[in-house]
């Protein structure tokens, strides 16, 4: 190796990192977003009230659900949650089973989010403390977990469920544990 | 017409400024332990723990309200007694190795850690290399050469 060939050696360290940069683009890297700690495990312990129209339910309804569903944290001061809604309600007319959490919101502001953008949710649990959130590892509302057959979380999906994150991740993970 | 302060005072002014205490917590005297030695704890806990949401400050640092939730965690369990490490723990269970601000030694991190020594090696091989090889000298001119230089020299 001479001393000119060595001169090529910064390009490559740049061609290199492009190339990387290139492969996480591909890919739909986002760097600010969190891996869940629940994925391959069961949902943490909890028991809420109902959010209206409820009814509520714990972790022990979410043991062996007859088939893959979602659990999805929203609250009516969240404006993702509202460009999500037409999503949900289009997933739950497909048959989808979807529950609920209401994250640090009043009951009733909760209540009206659902009576003015629709109820996706076949139970409802109001999480006022935002406690049990943080159980999940939640960090912002929406959240939307993909829970098996068994019982355990296979996806977590942090932000509004667009058409694009329904086809591209969701749908595939809802036929390999269907 | 309003004036600035007299110059002789700008000494003190300076030092008043560096003297006063860093700003480092926001946390409202209201969420703070009555204990001074757990609330300290609970803050130097808290100046490691990352806000989820804003992602480049401590907990301790944010606004947010999950960063006021969590700062009230850590009080919380720090009050009934548990270790530095058994709090911090709680957080990472939850949140992944992201909620420390000082990343851990861990197969993820291992490239993150490793990049000071394989730059420094780099370098090192760089020179290494760069001495094993002396630059040689140039081959001697050739007549058509030396011509040239003769004519530039003799402008």
């Amino acid at each position: 190796m001479n001393r000119r060939t060595l001169l090529l050696a910064p390009l490559g360290v740049v061609v290199a990192g492009a190339a990387g940069v290139a492969v996480l683009l591909e890919r739909d890297y986002v760097p600010s977003a969190l891996p869940s700690m629940l994925i391959g495990k069961r949902p943490p312990r909890f028991r809420l009230p109902a959010q209206p129209p409820g009814p509520a339910f714990s972790s022990a309804d979410l043991a062996a659900p007859p088939r893959p569903m979602l659990v999805n944290f929203f609250a009516s001061w969240c404006i993702p949650c509202v460009q999500e809604a037409a999503m949900l309600r289009h997933l739950r007319q497909g048959g989808m089973k979807i529950w609920g959490i209401a994250y640090k919101d009043k009951p009733a502001d909760a209540a009206a989010f659902l009576a003015e953008n629709g109820n996706p949710y076949a139970r409802l649990d109001s999480d006022l403390a935002g406690t049990v959130a943080i159980n999940w590892g939640v960090y912002g509302v929406p959240e939307t977990y993909l829970i098996d057959r068994s019982g355990i979380v296979r996806w977590r999906w942090a932000g509004a469920l667009t058409r694009e994150v329904v086809a591209s991740r969701l749908n595939p993970l809802l036929r390999r544990y269907a | 017409m309003r004036r600035l302060p007299p110059a002789r005072l700008t000494p003190f002014l300076l030092a008043l400024f560096l003297l006063a205490p860093p700003a480092h917590a926001l946390v409202d005297p209201s969420e703070m332990l009555q204990n001074p030695v757990l609330e300290k704890r609970a803050e130097a806990i808290g100046r490691q723990l990352r806000c989820l949401v804003c992602q480049n400050e401590s907990i301790e640092a944010s606004g947010a309200s999950l960063a006021r939730d969590l700062r009230r965690i850590v009080r919380q369990h720090v009050a009934e007694g548990w270790s530095n490490r058994r709090v911090i723990a709680w957080m990472v269970q939850r949140y992944g190795s992201f909620v420390l601000l000082d990343p851990p030694f861990e197969p993820l991190t291992w490239l993150l850690w490793a990049s000071p020594f394989l730059a420094l090696a780099g370098g090192f091989g760089t020179v290494l290399v760069l001495r094993r090889q002396p630059s040689r000298p140039p081959p001697p001119l050739s007549a058509a050469e030396k011509e040239k230089v003769a004519d530039l020299l003799a402008r």
